[in-house]
């Protein structure tokens, strides 16, 4: 038979791993909040839509994750959409680098892509990335290929 | 006419079973509340159902992930969508497979073991000498037992999705070789806490009432001969799990049928 002091302590731990995998689940699992950051120095990107790119997509480049997506606001004077980038201390980028917004796969959920410019100076916390591209909208991709076939058939007539 | 005799004593039958469940179920739910004043009873039940879970739980936990990270990664592959592979995985454990196969396995391993203890105890005439002693068995051994239980099963409920979630997480990562960030960022973006996870602790809550409720009425209404304990254990088995796949049926309608 187990002494009651153990049986006690059985059932405290028990009732905390519980309570552990509830936090687990509410944290790391689902949107009560993120943690688990890594270090790294963080630059932002204005980008003139930027689609369904969402918290915490993976910053790439060459097809390498290098980085994480922080925080997406919109800029209230230029009405741009102003995505923050943490990029891995490790990885250093030209100033004069560019920033896409890409989608991984047909249907697959949207990344940003990194082109390293030329520059000398790397860029540093803080600095802006200023060429941007902005995500494909699907809809706008359609509308613009329906107005370019109807001018061509009417050029043909 | 003997036809309509024999059917019309079948329902009375069922209703009076039905009605004497019923009652049995009410004087738990009542005693249940007052076992909280008896903290030290409660928690010794609780290492008895909760603790002794644990090892089938979180081992089952851990294979039901593994299983569900590698066919989902076959179903996605041709729609190079496997990136929403943790979230499918959360999803369906915390909604569904948590509580239910948590439920399952805890009818078997703690709901047995309630059944023929009680069912033993009633057949050695134990709750009768307890109440010769004006110790009334319903809250001195029946209570602890229903309120361990019903504090257990949302517990190992939780672990169970967990742990399911970390397994398909070592899946994806370790094995596969998918992107953990895509992996929790897709399900930090679309698993709410209390649309997903609370009516998941929701659900598992009321299947820990009816999983506890079932097997300590077994064991109460057993017929005190080993036949009738082991017939006993058998039906706990058979009503809590038919009990929890049904109930899950009407919970999930009522929780998750709006988009």
């Amino acid at each position: 038979m187990m002494s009651k002091k153990s049986i006690e302590i059985g059932v405290g731990l028990f009732v905390l791993l519980g309570l552990a995998g509830l936090l687990f689940l509410s944290l790391k699992a689902a949107n009560l909040a993120s943690f688990g950051q890594r270090s790294g120095y963080v630059v932002t990107a204005p980008f003139d839509n930027i689609g369904g790119l969402k918290v915490r997509a993976p910053v790439r480049s060459a097809g390498v994750t290098v980085g994480r997506v922080t925080g997406i606001t919109l800029d209230p004077q230029t009405f741009r959409g102003v995505v923050t980038l943490e990029i891995n201390e490790s990885v250093k980028f030209p100033k004069d680098s560019s920033a896409k917004i890409l989608t991984a796969g047909l249907l697959g959920d949207q990344y940003i892509g990194l082109e390293p410019g030329a520059e000398e100076r790397n860029l540093q916390a803080g600095d802006v990335i200023a060429s941007t591209q902005s995500a494909v909208v699907l809809e706008n991709l359609i509308g613009q290929f329906l107005f370019n076939k109807a001018a061509d058939g009417g050029d043909k007539k | 006419m003997s036809f309509v005799q024999a059917l019309g004593a079948g329902v009375l039958r069922w209703l009076a079973a039905f009605g004497h469940a019923s009652l049995f179920f009410k004087d738990l739910l009542v005693h249940g509340l007052q076992a909280v004043r008896r903290p030290d009873l409660v928690i010794h039940q609780i290492h008895a159902i909760g603790n002794r879970s644990l090892v089938i739980i979180l081992s089952s936990g851990l294979a039901v992930g593994f299983v569900l990270a590698l066919q989902m990664y076959y179903a996605l592959v041709p729609y190079g969508a496997t990136e929403s592979l943790g979230l499918i995985v959360n999803l369906s454990l915390v909604r569904e497979l948590g509580p239910v196969v948590a439920a399952l396995l805890f009818a078997g391993r703690a709901g047995t073991s309630l059944t023929a203890e009680i069912g033993l105890m009633k057949a050695g005439e134990q709750l009768s000498a307890m109440e010769m002693m004006a110790v009334d068995p319903r809250s001195r051994v029946l209570a602890p037992r229903f309120l361990a239980g019903v504090i257990s099963m949302p517990l190992l409920a939780v672990l169970f999705s967990a742990v399911g979630i970390l397994g398909a997480w070592a899946v994806a990562v370790g094995l596969i070789g998918l992107d953990p960030g895509n992996f929790w960022s897709l399900m930090q973006d679309r698993v709410d806490v209390w649309r997903d996870v609370g009516n998941g602790v929701v659900k598992s809550a009321v299947f820990g009432v009816i999983c506890t409720g079932v097997a300590l009425y077994q064991g109460h209404e057993t017929q005190a001969t080993p036949e009738g304990v082991a017939y006993a254990t058998t039906r706990t088995v058979v009503v809590s799990s038919l009990a929890v796949l049904s109930m899950d049926f009407v919970l999930t309608a009522l929780m998750f049928s709006t988009p």
